[in-house]
């Protein structure tokens, strides 16, 4: 294993704390000089002088030896998964990367960018298949277009036009003229919307989502108590309709209570002591699971994503994990547990995914339905249904339980012969 | 006697642009701007023809089209399909639901022409 990169985790640690370089040199009892050679990794390092700078800067061993290099090798595996590569060549991704430091990093970054593109790729045309309101502006332009071109054909090959035609056709140029201005405008300002910095879009929703985001779906007003929701709804930028203020309302006053129940201080406390486990968290608490779902994709430094939908299949929340792919439109992949838990609710689920294409990812999934709304006689309740995401480390994904394949959505998912496919794959049709 | 065509199309300069150059070329032509209603239309008007937009409100052309073939006396009715969703499965779709021609929007005012005199020709 190459130590290139230790070095530079060393370094930035060091200037993490606050220390200068001849401080640390002094106290591990080495030269300064020779303390900046193995910053710059012109020098390999290990055994006691690691577990010595590990121990001045206070930090775990790990932190300078792990991380970056593993992640490089993993990476670099993943790489290696998307091709045909010989399993032999494939197993040798570490001895590449200690041989090869300059390739290996430049393979990485190449396969990283190219991960980054295919994401991009899939938000993109899971919009344009599915956004009503893109549909919609884009039938408004083309239809204006034909008209426009219809008109003008007749204006320019019909020699004979009698006056009060030709004053007519003209009159209806001049309208769509304005009207196909108008309509490229409003076409452009909503795909700019998409790359520019105002994700204020369209719907209620993405209003919504736009916010949550502005705030990485954490508000310290609501975990201190002293969140006045109308306040911050009317000092948000993202939200200009009624319909997503009102959603903003319904999102912000669960968030107060869950956070009155279950404390992001107690909770961390708990997770400490038994780690994630849902269902024992609920008990702890005295929570529903959906509760607590929620409460652990509201801790920060977990990572958590969460998806919330109705019985019927409609997303109502979603909060992204790293590598798991919820559609912003259209349906999700009806093999997701989220729907699952819709047939049993109250009941936990649990179960390992991952997503093909998505390289070695997998996520450990928790799922549970509840009822919404007051239960009356003879009618069924409205229910909600909540998954929480959690990406599994690569160094556990070789244990627990074997992962089971979902998608995204069925048109960005390139997995053939699957049961629940709804529409054929732009993946798989060569795109 | 001229030969009808009923042209359902919610865009009024579309509708009289094309009822323009059909008429031009000896077409009586009507129009319809509503899905909902399309269907009772054509059974009472009974047109020769019908061009049909794809995106129309309350019910879509696909949806009028499929519903027009499930009826015995319409399975050989002439249906243009003009529409501005000119995917592949678009297509696919408004063949699998028996569109006689389809033809994405913007159309030359030749094209259309050219497909309905051909579409009634065949249909003879």
């Amino acid at each position: 294993m190459r130590e290139a990169l230790t070095g530079t985790r060393i370094r930035d640690r060091r200037v993490m704390a606050g220390t200068k370089q001849s401080e640390l040199a002094r106290q591990i009892g080495i030269s300064a000089s020779y303390l900046n050679l193995i910053e710059h990794n012109r020098r390999r390092i290990g055994g006691k002088l690691l577990l010595d700078i590990a121990s001045a800067l206070g930090v775990e061993l790990s932190a300078l030896t792990e991380g970056a290099e593993a992640a490089l090798v993993a990476t670099l595996r993943e790489a290696g998964s998307d091709s045909t590569m010989p399993k032999s060549e494939f197993d040798s991704a570490e001895d590449f990367a200690g041989r090869f430091p300059g390739w290996a990093d430049a393979l990485a970054l190449s396969h990283r960018k190219l991960v980054g593109l295919e994401h991009t790729v899939e938000v993109l045309s899971d919009r344009l298949a599915h956004d009503p309101q893109l549909a919609a502006s884009v039938h408004e332009v083309l239809s204006t277009a034909a008209s426009i071109r219809s008109t003008a054909s007749i204006l320019a090959e019909d020699k004979d036009l009698s006056a009060e035609w030709r004053d007519r056709f003209h009159a209806n140029i001049d309208a769509d003229s304005r009207r196909l201005a108008d309509s490229s405008k409003t076409l452009v300002g909503f795909l700019d919307s998409e790359t520019g910095e105002a994700a204020i879009t369209g719907t209620p929703q993405e209003e919504v989502e736009a916010f949550l985001e502005a705030h990485s779906h954490g508000f310290e007003a609501v975990e201190d108590g002293t969140a006045d929701v109308i306040k911050m709804i009317e000092d948000a930028p993202q939200i200009t309709s009624l319909a997503a203020a009102h959603i903003a309302r319904g999102l912000l006053e669960r968030m107060i209570d869950d956070s009155a129940r279950v404390s992001l201080y107690d909770l961390r406390d708990e997770i400490a002591k038994v780690g994630i486990a849902p269902p024992h968290l609920a008990a702890r608490f005295g929570v529903s699971v959906p509760c607590i779902l929620r409460r652990l994709a509201a801790v920060p430094e977990l990572g958590f994503g969460l998806v919330v939908a109705d019985r019927a299949g409609s997303l109502l929340f979603r909060k992204g994990a790293e590598g798991f792919v919820i559609p912003r439109y259209g349906s999700a992949c009806p093999l997701w547990p989220l729907f699952q838990a819709m047939g049993q609710p109250t009941q936990a689920l649990h179960q390992r995914l991952h997503m093909p294409g998505r390289g070695e990812a997998m996520f450990d999934c928790f799922a549970a339905a509840e009822p919404i709304g007051p239960i009356a006689l003879n009618i069924p309740p409205l229910v909600q249904s909540t998954m929480l995401i959690v990406p599994v480390a690569a160094a556990d994904a070789s244990t627990g339980p074997a992962p089971f394949g979902v998608g995204p959505a069925c048109r960005i998912c390139a997995v053939a012969d699957c049961a629940g496919r709804r529409e054929p794959s732009i993946l798989s049709d060569g795109f | 006697m001229s030969k009808h065509v009923l042209l359902v199309e919610d865009e009024v300069n579309i509708i009289e642009a094309v009822r323009f150059v059909l008429s031009r070329e000896g077409w009586q032509v009507d129009s319809h701007s509503d899905g909902a209603t399309a269907v009772e239309t054509i059974r009472t008007v009974r047109p020769d023809l019908v061009v049909l937009d794809h995106m129309l409100p309350g019910k879509s052309g696909l949806d009028i089209l499929t519903e027009l073939r499930a009826d015995p006396e319409f399975l050989t009715l002439p249906v243009l399909m003009l529409t501005a969703r000119g995917q592949a499965r678009d297509r696919e779709q408004a063949e699998k639901a028996g569109v006689s021609r389809f033809m994405t929007k913007p159309f030359s005012n030749t094209e259309v022409v050219t497909a309905v005199r051909d579409m009634v020709q065949l249909a003879r």
